[in-house]
């Protein structure tokens, strides 16, 4: 008998283990698939960037360095892009109509940059205007530094909020011992500014003239996902961890978000981070991934066009090559599903303004998610 | 005359060893494993062994027998089927944007790790001579 409980004991410290080594809700393939998928627009490698002039023309940023101008499908070059510093994770990368741009034409997009002294690069925001397949009036608003000749964690996403706050995201620069934390350098925060570049008097620390003004949360890895939630009008942000340890964080002004403080990821080599995953005064994520999906692109469906969808939350895989369905009550992720399974990386995903989800995958271009008649 | 022979060719080797600076090889592979460690990490993963089914691995990997073609797939970026090892890969490798040096620098520590060894050493004046 005494045997039999330690048994039993074993087993239910190995199933502890095993529970420890994975963050639930599993994901679960869908019991039945209502839906498919349109091609919009094909033949594009890496398509981080998208965003809508209208519905049937869209503007898709390709990493390398290309911004096309999508027509009924048609793409097309668009010319003026500012100097783009391709290299490893960087290029070209996120692209958004500002709030107010059926009055002012304003589109913002950021890039990896060479601008500046240093050798190397850094992320950079500009604003721009369309006049056919050109770019004209095209400002720096933001340009981090120091430069670095690293490959690694660019950001970059960029997102609005109801109050007329632009927000966008630099990744830590592949030095996450000294950027995260760090306040007067440029990597690895949430930045806010007004919609014409200017910093709010009111961001969290504008009071040291030493720290970079511009930004609104710290301690962050690389965000390569955010939107503002449909409700609360808050800025939800998701950040591609290391292995293990991909987090969805709801940004608050002047938090410290914890990397590499805190961590529920280990290195790609397997040796650990840092050996704690909370600790006073550093937030915890909403919900992290472990395993790690290598999250990009996220979105909120709000429309009546899927409607089993309304309200959930969506994240590219770049890992799984599927898109993920995360259903969320009271701030728990409870219920994780894959959307087209086997797709390919998929590396950013938008609701269109006709209410539709379209998912920019690797190799393939931009697809439309339909719901079978 | 001897002398002056001997002069134009002390000064046109220093000239052309100046144009392409050989480092030693061990200070290549140390340079190219901080350039995997950034850039081929995430993909090839930390012993070189891929993933399976998506990323071909590099550790013992009869791709690099050819090392021109292994040179441009690092410099142009690779996209189409490829056969590693009898097994068939089909994901792209964009370019990393990586300069010549860097790429000799990890070429020599991709032949010369994880059970790889290699009697070529790779030098700036190879890659460059790699066209599209």
């Amino acid at each position: 008998m005494k045997k039999l409980s330690r048994l039993i004991y074993g087993f239910a410290l190995l199933s502890f283990s095993c529970d420890a080594q994975e963050n639930g809700p599993k994901i679960q393939s869908p019991s039945t698939i209502d839906y498919t998928y349109e091609v919009v627009t094909d033949s594009i490698d890496i398509p981080w960037g998208l965003t809508f002039l209208s519905n049937n023309e869209l503007l898709v940023t390709e990493k390398a360095g290309i911004l096309y101008r999508v027509v009924d499908g048609v793409k097309t070059e668009v010319q003026g892009l500012p100097p783009v510093y391709v290299r490893g994770q960087g290029g070209l990368l996120d692209i958004a109509i500002a709030p107010n741009y059926q009055e002012t034409g304003i589109i913002y997009f950021t890039t990896s940059s060479p601008l500046g002294e240093d050798k190397g690069g850094h992320t950079a925001l500009y604003s721009t205007q369309l006049e056919g397949n050109q770019l004209v009036n095209t400002k720096l608003l933001y340009k981090g530094d120091y430069n670095t000749k690293k490959g690694q964690h660019w950001g970059s996403r960029i997102s609005f909020d109801d109050q007329g706050y632009l927000y966008f995201s630099i990744g830590d620069r592949g030095n996450r011992e000294v950027n995260p934390q760090d306040l007067t350098r440029d990597g690895g925060k949430i930045y806010r500014l007004n919609l014409d570049g200017s910093i709010p008097t009111d961001n969290p620390f504008v009071d040291n003239d030493n720290n970079r003004k511009a930004i609104y949360s710290y301690g962050h890895r690389n965000p390569q996902g955010m939107i503002t939630h449909p409700e609360t009008g808050k800025i939800w942000v998701h950040e591609h961890g290391p292995r293990g340890g991909d987090e969805i964080n709801v940004i608050k002004a002047g938090k410290n978000y914890g990397w590499p403080i805190i961590t529920y990821g280990i290195n790609y080599s397997g040796t650990p981070i840092t050996d704690i995953t909370k600790k006073e005064g550093l937030e915890q994520p909403l919900y992290y991934w472990l395993p790690s999906i290598a999250p990009s692109g996220m979105t909120f469906s709000t429309s009546d066009i899927y409607p089993n969808w309304k309200g959930d939350l969506f994240v590219g895989s770049l890992k799984f090559e599927y898109l993920e369905r995360l259903e969320i009550k009271n701030n728990q992720v409870i219920k994780r599903e894959k959307v087209l399974d086997s797709i390919g990386r998929v590396r950013n995903v938008e609701e269109g303004p006709d209410g539709y989800l379209y998912v920019g995958v690797e190799g393939k271009g931009i697809l439309k998610i339909v719901p079978k008649a | 005359m001897r002398l002056l022979y001997s002069f134009l060719i002390t000064a046109f080797s220093i000239t052309s060893f100046n144009i392409y600076q050989q480092k030693p090889l061990e200070q290549s592979i140390a340079d190219g494993k901080e350039i995997y460690n950034d850039f081929c990490i995430q993909c090839h993963m930390a012993k070189g062994e891929g993933v399976k089914g998506a990323r071909p691995p590099l550790a013992k990997s009869d791709y690099l027998n050819n090392i021109d073609q292994s040179i441009h797939a690092i410099k142009y970026g690779l996209r189409g089927p490829i056969k590693v090892n009898g097994v068939s890969y089909n994901s792209n490798m964009i370019n990393q944007g990586l300069d010549e040096e860097e790429i000799a620098d990890v070429m020599n520590y991709i032949l010369n790790s994880w059970g790889n060894s290699s009697t070529v050493i790779i030098t700036e004046e190879k890659v460059a001579s790699i066209k599209k």
